[in-house]
């Protein structure tokens, strides 16, 4: 490739750019130019000068999460989004949005509540962008109620590799007609092409919300009970969720009182957690109180409601150890984050709490949880700097046991290029020629965040 | 002897003797779905008991390059499960198997061949029910379910089959068991694959979630003088906040067929009928039932009621659900057609579909999901006046332009299939729809499963995307039709 040849074709687009910097790396490979397309347009120009000069892209948005997944084999372009952050129409009657995907989630939640109205999404992570939301999937405590992105998405602008724009979907909810892009993007880390701009359907802003929470001091009990073994009496050491965990959780999960969410915060494994209940909508001061009594009785501790969310609330878990105070974000932005998540079903209940102790025993590491206690989701964080060995070692021990049964998923969000080498991002994935069939169609060429998804095979 | 002769010589070696059918008066038992107007009398048909047999089944039509169609129950209305005169249907009839229901993690695995309803009457007992409720619900199959993204009246507040599909076992193309499942990374194939109408292989397990039977539903009758008042009432419900269950509305023209057919004795005079469900926490109920009985009064109700029992609730009910059927009392012949526009062009629509009623001189009964904007329009004709049944399709055809021209959707629920794959091309781009084949190609390379079904083009998995020259060569081959 001639880089001043593609430097040219890229000028020639119109497209506004600049020489990428120091702080434009993608998990460490600094691309050459940095693109700021205005437009799917624009894109797709973008992406015609990388397919004539078989350069390769990676979108980013607000850049929060683009430390995530492995580094890509290859970077030549960025293709930052930032100036496509309009909000294209917001048809409150319709109660749907369509939104540019430089858009940020806050951005858009302002947009949104002059209408009454919101996209019921808790994303995680500030400054996200539509885009980003969508490429990573990620989402916060209301999955329970209001599922995920893939749930909440109804229509999507993309563009291809070779800069075909299509779109999927529209802006009615109630919508069958041929495949549904959108899902299979959401998810896809930038893998099969760059998201232009997305349609949501909303929800309306509830009349009122109230949180019901509670403290359980010692949420894994240790029971050492002796064992005799030809003819010689051993200890053996069992492992056990609170019972207070097992009394609440399903009662509360399963209630008429339908909370929207159920989550945890166990800023250090080794000390409490607490639990938190949001109900929202009309009467939830009547249905909190109820609730709270239904908590009160299987614990017999203290239960507070609030009408504001404990400061935690959606947002994912700060790093244990009081020599890395949290950012003014509240997390690590570069590389230095090491992020898990853990999805599981309701019945492991006891394993969501058991095994990411037991696992931070054995691999001598600290970690916090923080997740929905309904939909079985947690984000794990350790500190930035443990030892990479112990990282792997962590996530080994986390997976063998989560995935054992076939019921559990480990996922390595985020993890510094020293631990990353030495472990499995993705684990178990069913279906995984299928998947690299998709992408051979999407991207033959691979040009599009090689190597960033599923294990580097792409 | 043709490849279709070769491959059935060899189903004997894969299934049981009496799970192929061959018999001409038996074959075209099959040549229709729910959408009777397309019929084609398949090769050959099968009834496989397990995936293994299923996949042998593909893997033998992949061998004969035979295309193969996958059938549930048949009450599809898009001609999703038309079959092919030149390859296999694949029924699956015989799979009616609940391989287990799991309450403590919310879900239960089926088989495909398992009725929508027969989940919930095998969880009702426990508190929880099958959240997705098509009206054909007492016999359709999850399978079709599956293919079809099926929605029902209470999707509004509860979503379609794929937010509550949590897994499937299918066979692709090629013939191989995969399973996808929401809790992998990785694409979302499994959402790719659900409304997918049977072209990216067909499911052999399901895995769907199982939702919390709500403490409380209230249903009510509204009756107005007139559909604008109507709507009116329903743009009111949603800007207050309240997200029912379901909001249904039928016009006087399908109140008088419904009257007609079951007796519903909803109110006399009414020009039309409004049925809002509301369901959750009692106290949330309360709340948001005096809202929208306020609301209803304030569109100008004239008559509002409440149903006070189960039985009370299913009167409410019947009228609407025999909507479909009823309107065989009025008219010797009918065209249900199934658009979707936003919420709030509803009565623009509305008026763009009196406008053409006076123009062709048809008459259309309005039956629609009116918190979503998902029209059922039933086209009134008689077939045996000349030319009445081709201005009939012409409104039908016509209705969809309208959805389409306010930002709607030729279809919300009843899928693409053989019927509406025409139509694609007024709502995507060449480049949408070539787009969207890279799945297919990807799923299917050589297009043997459910071809001509949702897309109007076939398109070749070599070829490169934008570019066709001259007649596309599966037309001139004679394997393909173009609209």
């Amino acid at each position: 490739m001639d880089a001043r040849d593609a430097l040219k074709a890229l000028e020639a687009t119109g497209v506004a750019g600049r020489a990428a910097g120091d702080g434009d790396e993608v998990a460490g490979v600094r691309p050459r130019w940095v693109a700021l397309p205005e437009s799917a347009e624009e894109i797709a120009a973008v992406m015609r000068v990388c397919a004539a000069h078989d350069l390769a892209a990676v979108a980013t948005g607000g850049g929060t999460k683009l430390h995530w997944g492995a580094p890509p084999d290859r970077c030549d372009v960025l293709v930052d989004l930032c100036c496509m952050n309009r909000v294209l129409e917001h048809a409150a009657g319709d109660l749907v949005v369509r939104a540019q995907a430089g858009v940020t989630v806050e951005a858009l939640a302002r947009a949104l509540a002059e209408g009454g109205q919101e996209l019921a999404l808790d994303v995680p992570v500030p400054c996200t962008t539509v885009g980003g939301l969508l490429a990573t999937g990620i989402a916060g405590p209301r999955r329970f109620r209001y599922g995920t992105a893939r749930d909440l998405l109804i229509g999507v602008t993309v563009v291809l590799a070779d800069g075909t724009i299509a779109k999927s979907g529209g802006k009615v909810v109630k919508n069958v007609a041929g495949y549904d892009l959108g899902k299979l993007f959401t998810g896809s880390y930038g893998t099969l092409g760059i998201i232009a701009d997305a349609t949501f359907r909303l929800h309306p802003l509830p009349a009122a919300r109230a949180w019901v929470t509670f403290t359980v001091e010692r949420p894994v009990t240790e029971t050492v009970e002796p064992y005799v073994y030809e003819g010689r009496t051993l200890d053996t050491t069992s492992f056990e969720a609170a019972a207070a965990l097992h009394a609440v959780i399903p009662a509360v999960t399963e209630s008429p009182l339908e909370p929207s969410a159920v989550e945890v915060d166990w800023p250090d494994v080794a000390g409490p957690c607490t639990v938190a209940v949001l109900v929202e909508g009309a009467a939830a001061a009547e249905r909190a109180k109820a609730l709270c009594g239904l908590v009160g009785d299987a614990t017999g501790g203290v239960v507070q409601v609030s009408e504001e969310p404990p400061p935690w609330w959606g947002r994912l878990p700060e790093p244990p150890g009081p020599d890395e105070p949290p950012g003014p974000e509240g997390r690590a932005a570069d590389g230095g984050e090491i992020l898990l998540e853990v999805r599981n079903v309701p019945y492991r209940l006891a394993g969501s709490f058991v095994e990411p102790f037991c696992a931070a025993r054995t691999a001598d590491v600290r970690a916090a949880v923080r997740g929905s206690l309904a939909s079985h989701v947690f984000h794990v964080a350790l500190p930035p700097d443990t030892e990479p060995g112990r990282v792997a070692g962590f996530t080994g021990v986390l997976r063998d046991d989560m995935e054992a049964d076939g019921e559990g998923r480990v996922v390595v969000l985020a993890a510094p290029p020293e631990a990353a080498r030495r472990l499995d991002r993705w684990g178990r994935v069913g279906a995984l020629p299928l998947m690299r069939r998709v992408k051979e169609r999407f991207d033959p060429d691979r040009r599009l965040s090689p190597g960033r998804f599923i294990g580097g095979i792409w | 002897m043709s490849e279709l002769e070769r491959l059935t010589a060899r189903l004997a070696a894969v299934l049981p003797p009496d799970a192929v059918i061959t018999d001409p008066v038996r074959l075209r038992t099959y040549e229709c779905d729910g959408l009777t107007v397309h019929r084609a009398t398949p090769g050959v048909v099968v009834l496989p008991g397990t995936a293994e047999e299923i996949a042998a089944v593909v893997r033998l039509c992949g061998e004969h390059g035979v295309p193969f169609v996958a059938r549930g129950s048949g009450t599809g209305l898009s001609g999703g499960a038309l079959p092919r005169t030149d390859g296999v249907l694949i029924v699956t009839s015989r799979m009616r198997r609940i391989v287990e229901i799991d309450i403590p993690n919310r879900r239960a695995v089926v088989e495909p061949g398992v009725t929508n309803l027969a989940i919930t009457e095998a969880v009702r007992d426990r508190g929880y029910y099958y959240a997705p409720d098509p009206s054909s619900q007492q016999v359709c199959s999850i399978g079709g379910n599956v293919a079809e993204n099926s929605g029902g009246a209470h999707c509004l507040k509860y979503g379609f089959t794929v937010n509550h599909v949590l897994a499937a076992e299918i066979v692709t193309p090629d013939g191989e068991i995969v399973e996808l499942s929401a809790q992998d990374p990785g694409y979302d194939l499994l959402g790719a694959f659900v409304g997918s109408e049977g072209t990216l292989g067909i499911a052999t397990k399901i895995t769907v979630r199982l939702s919390r039977a709500p403490e409380a539903v209230t249903t009510l009758l509204a009756a107005f003088t007139g559909i604008e008042a109507g709507g009116h009432a329903v743009s009111a419900i949603i800007a207050a906040g309240v997200v029912p269950a379901a909001i249904e509305m039928m016009d006087a023209l399908a109140i008088e067929a419904a009257e007609a057919a079951v007796h519903c004795r909803y109110p006399a005079g009414a020009g039309a009928v409004l049925v809002v469900e509301l369901d959750g926490p009692r106290a949330e109920v309360e709340h948001q039932f005096a809202e929208v009985e306020r609301i209803c009064h304030e569109s100008g109700a004239f008559e509002i009621r409440v149903a006070a029992s189960a039985e009370e609730r299913a009167a409410i009910w019947k009228g609407r659900k025999s909507a479909f059927a009823a309107v065989g009392r009025i008219s010797p012949a009918y065209i249900v057609q199934d658009g979707v526009v936003p919420r709030t062009a509803l009565p623009r629509v509305l008026a763009g579909i009196d406008r053409l009623q006076e123009e062709y001189g048809i008459r259309v009964a309005n039956v629609f999901h009116a918190g979503d904007g998902n029209l059922h329009p039933l086209v009134l004709f008689d077939d045996s006046v000349p030319g009445e049944a081709e201005r009939a399709e012409a409104v039908s055809g016509r209705i969809l332009d309208l959805c389409v021209e306010h930002g709607g959707s030729i279809t919300g629920e009843h899928g693409v299939g053989v019927d509406k794959a025409r139509y694609m091309p007024r709502m995507f781009t060449e480049d949408d729809l070539d787009t969207m084949q890279l799945v297919r190609c990807a799923f299917d390379p050589r297009g043997l499963a459910n071809p001509g079904k949702i897309f109007p083009t076939p398109r070749l998995c070599g070829e490169a995307p934008g570019v066709r020259r001259g007649a596309h060569p599966l037309v001139e081959a004679g394997l393909a039709e173009q609209f």
